[in-house]
């Protein structure tokens, strides 16, 4: 057997996959039992007893000043800026991203100014999206989309306008118009590229979030997470941190899921 | 009835073609072969409408040809000829809806039954009626090449272009697609124009062929002069051949197995 060519079974990968975590884990609570046992008021390290006692409490019990389930409350919230983000910047990629991929005079018109807006640091524009959009929720969502929607169009774009030339050409010879390659030709070849990209898009994502939601915001995953930081709650901000991680993985393997089962021909 | 008058093809200083003057009659096999950089692709392409002569004029029976790509010429490539999203019936029935209907292109209810009966029948032809929901990915260069002329003639074009369609097909494989194209050719009357490297197959499948080449040169300058048409053999014993070749074909045209003789 060679590393290369080694092929481990499901079942073996799965056992593989899952031993990094377990130790992880474990090392985790040998090193907050140890902490704990020099210092038992120790907040660093907390015990998963404690993590446990503190999740409860924002879990089962509502907020005695607003009435609110706090961590439903925050995963709603968060969960909702994201997806309206992510939905108007996969829209967006879609149609110009096709657009500008598909047909060559929009390519000139619009590539540099796609391209200038993708080389701004988003985070730089956070500022203007306050100053213009307030506090409240739209600067959060713009962030996002501002984010990452230009990542998404030179993606979705660059892959259209990679498509072998002669597909084009046998288009128009059984009888398309240029409305028509884009709409049966471009479009169907740019919808698995479109979820990939939204995929590799869900990290910068989830980063613009907690950023918007850091600064300004009375609610939300990184609202919690930074206004707990002032306590020293890692009881809190760990499982929070977790929490953030499984939504995660399971937006990704839903989009990885649904890409296989709508284009299978792409994979 | 096709005809190229005075044909010139430049790439800024470069010239590819000059003078290339022909005239193509109806229900012909026309090979084009010559060395690499030629502009044997060059001829097809200018043929086909993706590129414009920077001289000279072609007409179809008569008419200037439209200077763009249309349903009128048909073409195969050597790749990348089939659309990788979509099924065998899906490829096949691509044309039909793009003429239907400009909007959606695409076909509903009794207009789609009827066009997915044509289409089928077309596979039939080309002996892919037993693959008609799999995708090209899944399929072989030869069977990909079926498919590729199948989605060409359902639009019944006045010619069909091949680019090197058999080149990167197996020697096998490429015997059973010379006696489909053969038969295709006889029984839809069309009129083809194939580009090859392969001498042997340019002169057992065509009724003409044609040799590109460059005619003067010039050690200081060679991009100064273009290739033109050096050798125009008609081979209508050749022709009376494949006819009768095409008649033994048609009973072992899906197995993939039979060697180019």
């Amino acid at each position: 057997m060679r590393w290369v060519t080694a092929a481990p079974g499901r079942r073996g990968a799965l056992l593989m996959g899952a031993l990094p975590l377990a130790v992880l884990a474990l090392g985790y609570v040998v090193a907050a039992a140890a902490r704990h046992a020099d210092n038992a008021a120790d907040k660093i390290l907390p015990l998963p007893g404690a993590m446990a006692a503190a999740m409860a409490g924002l879990l089962f019990e509502p907020d005695p000043l607003s009435g609110q389930y706090l961590f439903w409350a925050d995963t709603l919230a968060s969960l909702w800026r994201l997806g309206l983000g992510l939905g108007i910047a996969t829209t967006a990629a879609l149609l110009v991203g096709l657009a500008v991929g598909a047909l060559p005079p929009v390519r000139s018109a619009f590539g540099p100014l796609v391209t200038a807006i993708a080389v701004i640091p988003p985070i730089a524009l956070l500022p203007i999206l306050f100053i213009v959009f307030g506090l409240g929720e739209t600067a959060k969502v713009a962030l996002i989309v501002i984010g990452v929607a230009p990542f998404m169009i030179r993606d979705v774009a660059g892959h259209i306008a990679a498509l072998p030339r002669e597909q084009v050409i046998k288009a128009l010879t059984l009888g398309a118009n240029s409305w028509g390659v884009v709409l049966r030709v471009a479009l169907p070849q740019a919808l698995p590229r479109l979820i990939a990209g939204l995929r590799l898009s869900l990290g910068p994502a989830w980063v613009f979030l907690i950023s918007a939601e850091a600064i300004a915001a009375d609610v939300g995953l990184g609202y919690r997470i930074f206004l707990v930081r002032r306590y020293l709650a890692m009881d809190v901000i760990l499982p929070y941190v977790a929490w953030i991680a499984i939504l995660a993985v399971v937006i990704d393997f839903a989009l990885a899921r649904t890409s296989r089962r709508l284009f299978g021909w792409a994979h | 009835m096709l005809s190229l008058r005075n044909i010139w093809v430049e790439y800024g200083e470069k010239v590819v073609l000059e003078r290339i003057s022909l005239d193509i009659a109806e229900g012909s096999f026309v090979s084009i072969i010559g060395p690499s950089g030629a502009g044997k692709s060059s001829l097809l392409r200018v043929i086909l409408g993706q590129e414009q002569p920077t001289r000279g004029t072609i007409t179809l029976d008569g008419a200037p040809l439209p200077a763009e790509c249309g349903p009128d010429r048909g073409v195969v490539f050597q790749r990348y000829s089939v659309f990788p999203h979509l099924t065998v019936l899906g490829n096949t029935l691509l044309g039909l809806e793009f003429s239907a209907s400009p909007f959606t292109a695409r076909l509903f209810g009794s207009a789609r039954r009827a066009a997915v009966a044509q289409a089928e029948a077309m596979l039939e032809q080309v002996g892919l009626a037993d693959s008609r929901d799999l995708h090209p990915a899944q399929m072989s260069g030869g069977m990909q090449q079926r498919l590729a002329i199948a989605q060409a003639l359902i639009k019944r074009p006045r010619i069909l272009l091949l680019d090197e369609p058999f080149g990167a097909l197996d020697p096998g494989i490429r015997g059973d697609m010379h006696g489909l194209i053969t038969r295709l050719w006889r029984e839809h009357g069309l009129t083809i124009i194939m580009v090859t490297h392969d001498i042997k197959e340019a002169f057992s499948l065509g009724t003409r062929v044609l040799t590109l080449d460059k005619r003067r040169h010039d050690p200081h300058a060679p991009h100064r002069y273009g290739a033109s048409v050096v050798y125009d053999l008609a081979l209508t014993r050749k022709q009376a051949e494949a006819a009768a070749e095409a008649a033994g074909e048609m009973l072992g045209i899906t197995i993939d197995t039979k060697v180019n003789t």
